[in-house]
């Protein structure tokens, strides 16, 4: 049972790091730009609802926070980083790198290093009840759905809207995308106004479920990075499947000892990199 | 007039160079019966930043490789220095370059690992290596665990001859890793990672293995960081593994390498030397230095990607003579 319990667990938290992983995979596939400040940006978004949610309730902070980023990402992307694309593949990295260290220090220069949660109220510790040992806890059930949905979401958006064929088109080609009309450089904004997006919601989350500090970018970033590689570049189911692997790796772990949770889930990333390097779910080829 | 070309190596000034080097050297190694010990302290955290910068480049300007997790290497340099000093009793001199040997064992099998990860994804990769290490020497008890351990080796050592010792060791290290770094770049293996880092595709086209030589400097630059880890723990008398295993030493060195200059040998140096006086002044200012020097970084990045050796030398000549060049000369003037 205690198994039982730890697999679920970690099925749920897989649907956060999903969360936190979906932004920089559309990135990175759309970019080919590795956001090395995607977890520091999750845990801005989180400080921003932590401080808008004092004067205000919880869901009209996290309904300005969230459009915040996205614009943040736009203007991030239209103003510094698609001048760095000309530059080769290290320019981008370096400058999100630099973005990284930024928000970090400000956020400290703000808040200082004491733990800080996104305060739910009741909410965080109500649970349903499966059998007389499983609970299920009503905020990681809701991370899990939200973790989905934002997977299923994006999965349309990408398939059939205008917008998200755009995305696919510059992704594949950008000079043929250019040639039929597509501006590169706007649908580069929303890719990453997107990608921030969804990082909004996976730190909201985050702080919801844990106490963070500024120096939490950085785990945020890995354990999103491990889930897309884990998953399989280039797909988004497999990084929600990376995402609950990891999960489930991590509280099996702490299962064993508390203190082995995170170190399981890094030994489950590099035994994916050893015998499966390609992924759980790599994207088909001509697909 | 019949046109010609001339291929050499480096202009008139590299012929004078090597004689002022010589000369800064023997100044350099003269320095500890002159200078005070606080200066003396100052020169060893120079040397380790320029060691740093100068192998981060070779790994990221030459080799192509962006890592942005070579602290596990500066980590396992430091760990494995008060290992072998403290708990083997091992001359802290002689366990200075087994650590770096150490560094290189260990990044040979490593590669095949995170080599199958490339461009950013590795960068993160190697990352998550180094936080890896961080947790498992966390976990063993004869290296202090998560507080850290003190490096007692020196204790018999009065002061003066403690830290004169370091700066010669530092002295040496940097060295070696500047003569071995020029003279790479001057070997087959040079000219192959400097074709690597301007087209990979062509250079494969052309027979380049990629893959070995990346691996080879990827060992190589791995002794060199195991290096300057153990420097600091001798530096320090102390190794802490949220410290020594602290992203913030990526962060440094990248700031270092592109201030700088990224793919040049002089480039690092004087970025190492730039961000030495910039931490010594902002440091007080605690979070804002950092801001800066990102803000800072974004700059030189968007605006002046080739750094400031670039920008100083605009291609036209270099301290060390380690690149073909190809000049014209009309007959006559040739004879």
């Amino acid at each position: 049972m205690i198994w039982t319990n730890a697999i679920i667990q970690g099925v749920l938290t897989g649907g956060l790091y999903a969360l936190l992983a979906c932004g920089l995979s559309l990135i990175f596939g759309v970019m080919r730009i590795v956001n090395l400040s995607h977890g520091d940006f999750s845990i801005l978004a989180a400080y921003g609802v932590v401080a808008l949610a004092m004067h205000t309730n919880l869901i009209l902070a996290i309904v300005l926070v969230l459009p915040v980023m996205a614009f943040l990402g736009y203007f991030l992307q239209r103003g510094i980083l698609n001048r760095s694309l000309s530059k080769g593949a290290l320019a981008p990295l370096l400058i999100t790198f630099a973005f990284s260290i930024i928000i970090q220090n400000v956020l400290l220069q703000i808040f200082s290093s004491d733990n800080r949660s996104v305060q739910s109220g009741r909410f965080a510790s109500m649970s349903f009840k499966i059998t007389k040992n499983l609970q299920i806890g009503a905020l990681p059930l809701l991370t899990f759905i939200v973790g989905v949905l934002l997977t299923l979401g994006l999965h349309y958006f990408l398939t059939y809207s205008r917008v998200g064929r755009a995305l696919r088109a510059s992704s594949d080609d950008p000079g043929a995308a250019d040639l039929v009309g597509i501006n590169n450089k706007h649908i580069y904004g929303i890719a990453t106004a997107i990608g921030l997006f969804a990082a909004g919601i996976g730190g909201v989350l985050f702080g919801m479920r844990t106490q963070f500090a500024p120096s939490f970018g950085p785990i945020a970033l890995i354990f999103a990075f491990e889930s897309v590689i884990i998953g399989g570049l280039g797909s988004l189911w497999g990084t929600l499947i990376g995402g609950i692997v990891l999960g489930i790796g991590q509280s099996i772990g702490a299962q064993i000892q508390p203190s082995y949770g995170v170190l399981a889930g890094h030994l489950v990333f590099i035994a994916i990199l050893i015998f499966r390097p390609q992924g759980l779910m790599p994207k088909q080829k001509g697909k | 007039m019949e046109i010609s070309y001339v291929v050499s190596r480096g202009t008139r000034l590299n012929k004078v160079l090597p004689f002022i080097f010589a000369a800064l050297l023997l100044a350099l190694v003269a320095l500890p019966k002159v200078l005070a010990i606080p200066y003396q302290v100052k020169f060893v955290q120079a040397f380790i930043l320029i060691i740093l910068a100068t192998m981060w480049n070779l790994l990221a300007g030459f080799g192509g490789l962006v890592s942005i997790g070579q602290q596990a290497f500066i980590g396992i340099g430091a760990y494995a220095l008060v290992y072998l000093a403290d708990i083997q009793g091992i001359n802290p001199f002689v366990s200075l370059a087994l650590a770096a040997v150490l560094c290189g064992a260990f990044a040979l099998p490593l590669s095949f690992l995170v080599f199958r990860l490339s461009g950013g994804y590795f960068a993160i990769g190697t990352w998550v290596i180094a936080e890896i290490i961080k947790l498992f020497v966390v976990q063993v008890k004869t290296l202090g665990g998560g507080s850290g351990i003190s490096l007692g080796a020196f204790s018999g050592m009065g002061r003066e001859t403690r830290i004169a010792a370091i700066y010669w060791s530092a002295l040496v290290a940097i060295f070696l890793t500047l003569l071995s770094t020029i003279l790479l770049m001057r070997s087959k293996l040079g000219l192959a990672l400097t074709a690597i880092r301007d087209d990979e595709t062509a250079a494969g086209v052309l027979g380049v293995n990629v893959l070995r030589n990346r691996r080879s400097v990827f060992v190589m630059v791995s002794m060199g960081f195991g290096l300057a880890g153990g420097l600091i723990a001798m530096s320090n008398l102390r190794v802490q593994p949220d410290d020594i295993f602290s992203v913030n030493y990526s962060a440094i060195m990248i700031f270092m390498v592109v201030i700088g200059g990224l793919g040049t040998i002089e480039g690092p140096i004087f970025g190492a030397i730039i961000y030495y006086f910039l931490q010594d002044r902002l440091k007080d200012y605690g979070t804002w230095y950092l801001i800066i020097l990102g803000l800072l970084g974004i700059v030189i990045v968007s605006l002046a990607p080739e750094g400031l050796w670039g920008w100083i030398s605009r291609n036209k000549f270099s301290l060390f003579a380690t690149k073909y060049r190809i000049s014209q000369m009309s007959k006559e003037e040739g004879a």
